[in-house]
């Protein structure tokens, strides 16, 4: 498996050096970002290739980055200043400058969309991350040209992040309600909605009103490193800086 | 002859063959459907996101209710995906429960499908005759989990608990003078532990198979209904990212079970089924013979069961709660219950999509975390989603009665399209 995986991504490197940049993945997977703008061709090529042919494309999600690996409750001065259920908005125990500008160099961007390709002929999978350019709207080309399977996926991550697909033919709403507003998904939308309906018993209609009922957090986002579930390859010995001590 | 205009019908989301919520505006020229534009939505709960607002732990109870008839496969999707995540491997035991379960599953999903494919293109017997056995599979469900349908029975490391010794009894004490001849049937195979209830069921349930097929499989009305019906080709199935029976049944031989085992699939022996004209028909024969395949999979997995006991869950306290007996005398363990139930555990960085062979085809769920006790984003890839999106392209210049039964064919829920 191993090996298969391996002279996949050495026939992917020499096809596309420059336009697919390969990511580490802990488990084994081929993951590789890629420039909106590359996204068409390169995907009708890893169709039509023979020694790529994905033929299949299982997935596009979408992703909102915004506050990745921020937590809400500091860990490491908890045993200190005693424990509480109390959120802090932003609290994040990356607390290392390093450790933050890497994963600002991660993401450069809001919105991605993070397309499954499947090859049945090879047996393998292959991941691709592009991020959308600007955010109001983010924008990137749908792949509805070579694969029609892409059709309601990019019109889900249309209806729930609000990314635009141009080249789309069809780009509606799929999943929300007719007529909502909003792209429900998105980090800064809150989990229990903007709007609730009723029935008026006046207007003897359903109405809509703003949510009567305050966002509250059950359980605070925490980020502690577990030394046992780290993967080996950030286990190697010089790459300890920016880590945060075991909680 | 009056000259017919081609007009727009709405079909559902209130109506008996429309499986749920399925809205569907469709164009037609008399009879004959011109476009078919399927609404869907009606049922989204934003499992997802509901999902990013908890630890990983208590979303497995929403996994049950994507696709209520095939719960513990969806489950299954999941830990699998936070397994891949931690980087663990739950005991050989726990892999041949979920082998077993996944294909009891398989099993439930299939009558289901069975029977109210069979309903709706008119079949009226084979409806009650599916439900039948689907209950005997219903009860495995509650004697391993407690309920029926949402299970929440695997968990990341393993599953819940062990098999239990014994089968829950219908009459709670069996009097042979008090009790009549249909209590006694209800009973039946119901006096040793669950892997002999099991068992029992696998050596009768060929049999039951025979009876549907005596129903359905020669019989006139259901092959004018089926045969020729809603053909994909073998490329446009590919392209339109169809997977599980609505693939087979174009005459790809794809299985993840075989070509990316997990779990014990590996090591149980089993046929893929397919098709060879890519019709509702053959998909009917691929997913009765899937029925057969499940069987005997369930049986082998039985028998490894009985030869080999040991622990069903790992032995580490971070992911799994320690035993009752212990929070009562170890305060250590007290403290790692009180931190897994109230915060969970923390997941390294990382990313990773994980897929099983769900009964409907390929459940996959993505997971990108960033290190925290929740997961930043969970995609749940749902076979139906993309099997209803080929929709238009499947009932286009057939009849209004053909688009019943394409529904039928496609085995669509609600809860996992809508999510």
């Amino acid at each position: 498996m191993a090996s298969r995986l391996e002279s996949m991504a050495e026939a992917l490197h020499a096809r596309f050096e420059g336009v697919l940049h390969r990511r580490e993945s802990s488990c084994g997977e081929l993951n590789y970002d890629i420039e909106g703008s590359d996204l068409p061709a390169t995907a009708a090529a890893l169709r039509d290739e023979e020694e790529f042919s994905f033929a299949t494309l299982i997935d596009v999600c979408g992703v909102d980055y915004l506050g990745y690996g921020q937590a809400q409750w500091r860990t490491e001065e908890a045993t200190e200043s005693g424990f509480s259920r109390a959120v802090e908005p932003g609290a994040s125990t990356t607390s290392s400058a390093s450790e933050s500008e890497r994963r600002a160099q991660e993401q450069p961007a809001r919105f991605a969309a993070v397309y499954h390709l499947l090859s049945l002929r090879h047996n393998l999978r292959v991941r691709l991350r592009a991020f959308a350019v600007g955010e109001n709207p983010p924008v990137l080309p749908s792949v509805t040209g070579v694969w029609q399977a892409a059709d309601w996926f990019e019109r889900e991550a249309f209806d729930l992040f609000g990314i635009v697909f141009e080249g789309h033919g069809d780009l509606r709403r799929i999943l929300t309600d007719y007529g909502f507003i909003g792209h429900p998904f998105r980090k800064d939308f809150p989990l229990s909605g903007k709007v609730e309906v009723r029935y008026d018993e006046d207007k003897r209609r359903v109405v809509y009103e703003p949510v009567s009922i305050e966002p509250r957090t059950l359980v605070p986002r925490v980020i502690r490193d577990d030394n046992r579930y780290r993967p080996a390859l950030r286990a190697e010995p010089g790459d300890g800086g920016g880590q945060v001590g075991d909680g | 002859m009056a000259e017919f205009q081609s007009y727009t019908m709405n079909f559902g989301p209130q109506h008996p063959a429309a499986h749920g919520v399925l809205r569907l505006v469709l164009e037609m020229d008399g009879e004959v459907v011109m476009r078919a534009d399927p609404h869907i939505g009606l049922l989204h709960r934003a499992t997802e996101k509901l999902a990013e607002s908890k630890p990983y732990n208590q979303s497995i109870g929403y996994m049950d209710r994507l696709d209520y008839v095939s719960m513990m496969a969806n489950e299954h999707g999941y830990v699998l995906a936070i397994e891949k995540l931690l980087g663990i491997e739950p005991p050989p035991r726990a892999l041949y429960i979920r082998v077993m379960f996944d294909e009891i599953t398989r099993i439930l999903n299939h009558l289901l499908w069975l029977g109210c494919h069979g309903l709706d293109v008119g079949a009226m017997t084979i409806f009650l005759y599916c439900f039948r056995e689907r209950e005997n599979l219903m009860d495995c469900y509650e004697a391993v989990s407690g309920t029926r349908m949402h299970a929440t029975y695997y968990r990341p490391g393993g599953v819940y608990r062990d098999l239990p010794e014994r089968m829950p009894r219908h009459l709670a004490q069996p009097d042979a003078n008090r009790v009549s001849g249909r209590d006694k049937a209800m009973d039946e195979g119901r006096d040793g532990s669950l892997l002999d209830f099991i068992e029992h069921f696998t050596r009768r349930f060929p049999g039951h198979v025979d009876e549907y097929e005596t129903l359905l499989t020669e019989n006139r009305i259901w092959k004018q209904r089926t045969v020729g019906i809603s053909v994909v080709s073998p490329e446009r199935a590919l392209n339109l990212g169809f997977t599980g029976p609505m693939l087979r049944g174009s005459g790809v031989e794809w299985d993840l079970r075989k070509k990316q085992p997990y779990a014990a699939y590996a090591d149980v022996d089993f046929d893929i089924p397919v098709g060879v004209n890519g019709d509702c028909y053959d998909r009917y024969l691929v997913r009765v013979e899937e029925l057969r395949q499940s069987n005997r999979i369930i049986r082998q997995c039985v028998d490894w069961l009985r030869a080999n006991p040991g622990p069903v869950m790992v032995d580490d306290y971070k992911l799994a709660p320690p035993k009752r007996e212990e929070m009562k005398e170890k305060m250590e363990s007290l403290i790692h219950h009180f931190k897994l139930f109230t915060e969970g555990y923390c997941v390294p960085e990382g990313e990773a999509y994980a897929a099983v062979e769900h009964p409907k085809g390929e459940f996959g769920v993505y997971l990108v975390s960033d290190g925290a006790n929740k997961p930043f984003r969970v995609k749940i890839r749902a076979p139906g989603f993309a099997h209803m999106a080929a929709m238009d392209e499947m009932v286009r210049g057939h009849m209004l009665a053909d688009v019943v039964a394409t529904i039928g064919t496609m085995d669509v829920v609600f809860g996992e399209i809508d999510r």
